[in-house]
């Protein structure tokens, strides 16, 4: 599903095998479990975290076969990634991904959810789906396109042609802040920027504070799915 | 005054006739009963294309119709009238169930450049034609959801600021670096409208569901369609 890895102070969390990772409940939960820990590891507000994957795929979106087998998961594969993204969104430390493969729906959401995206731009795109599949896009996803492309042009481009972004067209759109010639330079570009962020050595709970405050609106969008947990946590860097 | 006419999966709007195609009551009503006919003859793959005969695009309300009242407050009630009654054509092109092209064959002014940019795709001339909100050169407020449409598709302060509050004519060329308009790539009216049937066919073998485009477009601009009374359809996500 996901392994953690701790690399010095950098936290590296893989979506493992070689599949689409769909974001179905398990991979969600497992997901987040790996963020329990980095969030209760005692040195976590001086690292950094990088999300990364095996295969042809950084996440092909939710699982929805397994949603229409038994449609009551559609909001629970739904509450799950909002609660993880309210997660990253207040987690003490920069987020990077490195995207290595195919990133579509919610799998292009969880990827914009960090600090910094760095592509391969060999192959692979980012990539909403849903009008090509007659599917909606869910408000909270807008308003985290909103966030996180600047030009109405280029999210028009994103959203209502589902344009296959590639590394280099991401690089325009101000989606992608760097390319790399391949999956494993991807993740040694996600390395160094990890260490050079460690060095700079902010203050992760300031950090976290920050990008919660400029987020905002993508938070409140988000909502009251918010897990308790989440919260609770979340009150502390409030400020 | 304006036509609506089928060619394969295209609906082509045109504002016909020489003049400013000035925004009346009456053209008002015709367009947005054209937009309601295309709206119920929609299926998979339609498209819309908007354009106009002679120099304008369009020049905007008719403010001589409003003066003509014969008093202050009758040309003030007059433009009021104007202003309410344009809002459903805005809202009407902001809910269309398939992807929209503006062609620009001449000047697009104050609701006239309004009515352009509710289109997802603005094409205008690159030899001929500005882009020009009058409004600052000519003492009138800006009604709330014109501004709301400016927030929702104007990237930049510095283009806001250019288009809203400088009185300047924009041609093509400012208008593409502005991120105002998509395309002035073609020195003729011809250039332009071949460019958008073109789009609009590679739109149209796309063969996307119209209630969906419409929902996904609606997702785009909250704010604008609060202001235009417009909810965007809540389905589930998965």
């Amino acid at each position: 599903m996901c392994t953690l890895e701790k690399r010095g102070q950098l936290f590296l969390l893989k979506l493992t095998g070689d599949g689409e990772h769909r974001l179905n409940p398990t991979l969600l939960d497992s997901i987040t479990s790996a963020i329990t820990q980095i969030r209760s590891d005692p040195s976590s507000s001086q690292s950094v975290l990088i999300t990364t994957s095996h295969g042809k795929f950084f996440s092909n979106g939710y699982d929805l076969a397994l949603a229409d087998s038994d449609p009551s998961l559609r909001v629970v594969m739904d509450s799950k990634l909002r609660s993880l993204v309210a997660d990253l969104i207040s987690l003490p430390m920069p987020t990077i991904a490195a995207v290595t493969g195919h990133a579509s729906a919610a799998g292009f959401v969880l990827a914009m959810s960090h600090d910094y995206v760095l592509m391969r731009r060999d192959r692979g795109f980012l990539y909403m789906s849903e009008l090509d599949i007659e599917l909606v896009i869910p408000p909270w996803f807008a308003a985290m396109i909103r966030m996180k492309i600047g030009s109405p042009a280029a999210r028009r481009d994103v959203m209502l042609t589902a344009e296959k972004v590639t590394a280099e067209r991401g690089l325009e759109m101000g989606i992608v802040d760097s390319s790399y010639g391949s999956a494993a330079e991807t993740v040694e570009g996600a390395v160094r920027l990890g260490e050079e962020l460690v060095r700079r050595g902010v203050d992760g709970h300031v950090y976290g504070g920050m990008r919660e405050a400029l987020l905002k609106q993508v938070l409140h969008t988000i909502g009251s799915n918010e897990s308790v947990s989440n919260r609770m946590r979340n009150s502390g860097s409030k400020l | 005054m304006c036509t609506l006419e089928k060619r394969g999966d295209l609906f082509l709007l045109t504002l016909t006739g020489d003049d400013e195609h000035r925004f009346h009551p009456d053209t008002i009503s015709s367009v947005l009963s054209l937009l309601e006919q295309a709206k119920s003859q929609s299926t998979r793959g339609s498209v819309l294309i908007t354009t106009a005969h002679g120099k304008f695009f369009s020049n905007g309300f008719d403010l001589a119709w409003a003066q003509a009242a014969g008093s202050q407050t009758g040309a003030v009630n007059r433009m009021h009238q104007m202003v309410e009654s344009f809002k459903p054509v805005i809202a009407a092109l902001i809910d269309l169930p398939m992807p929209t092209i503006a062609a620009l064959n001449g000047h697009a002014a104050a609701s006239g450049l309004m009515f352009a940019l509710s289109h997802d795709y603005v094409f205008m001339r690159n030899d001929r034609g500005v882009l020009y909100m009058s409004e600052v050169d000519l003492g009138l407020p800006l009604p709330d959801y014109f501004a709301a449409m400016f927030a929702a598709k104007i990237g930049t302060s510095i283009a806001k600021r250019e288009l809203l509050l400088s009185g300047k004519k924009i041609k093509g060329e400012e208008a593409v670096a502005l991120g105002i308009v998509d395309s002035a790539a073609h020195d003729s009216v011809e250039g332009v409208v071949e460019a958008t049937v073109s789009l609009g066919e590679s739109l149209a073998a796309k063969k996307w569901n119209g209630e969906v485009y419409a929902s996904i477009r609606k997702s785009l601009y909250p704010g604008l369609c609060t202001m235009l009374s417009l909810t965007a359809k809540i389905a589930a996500s998965p």
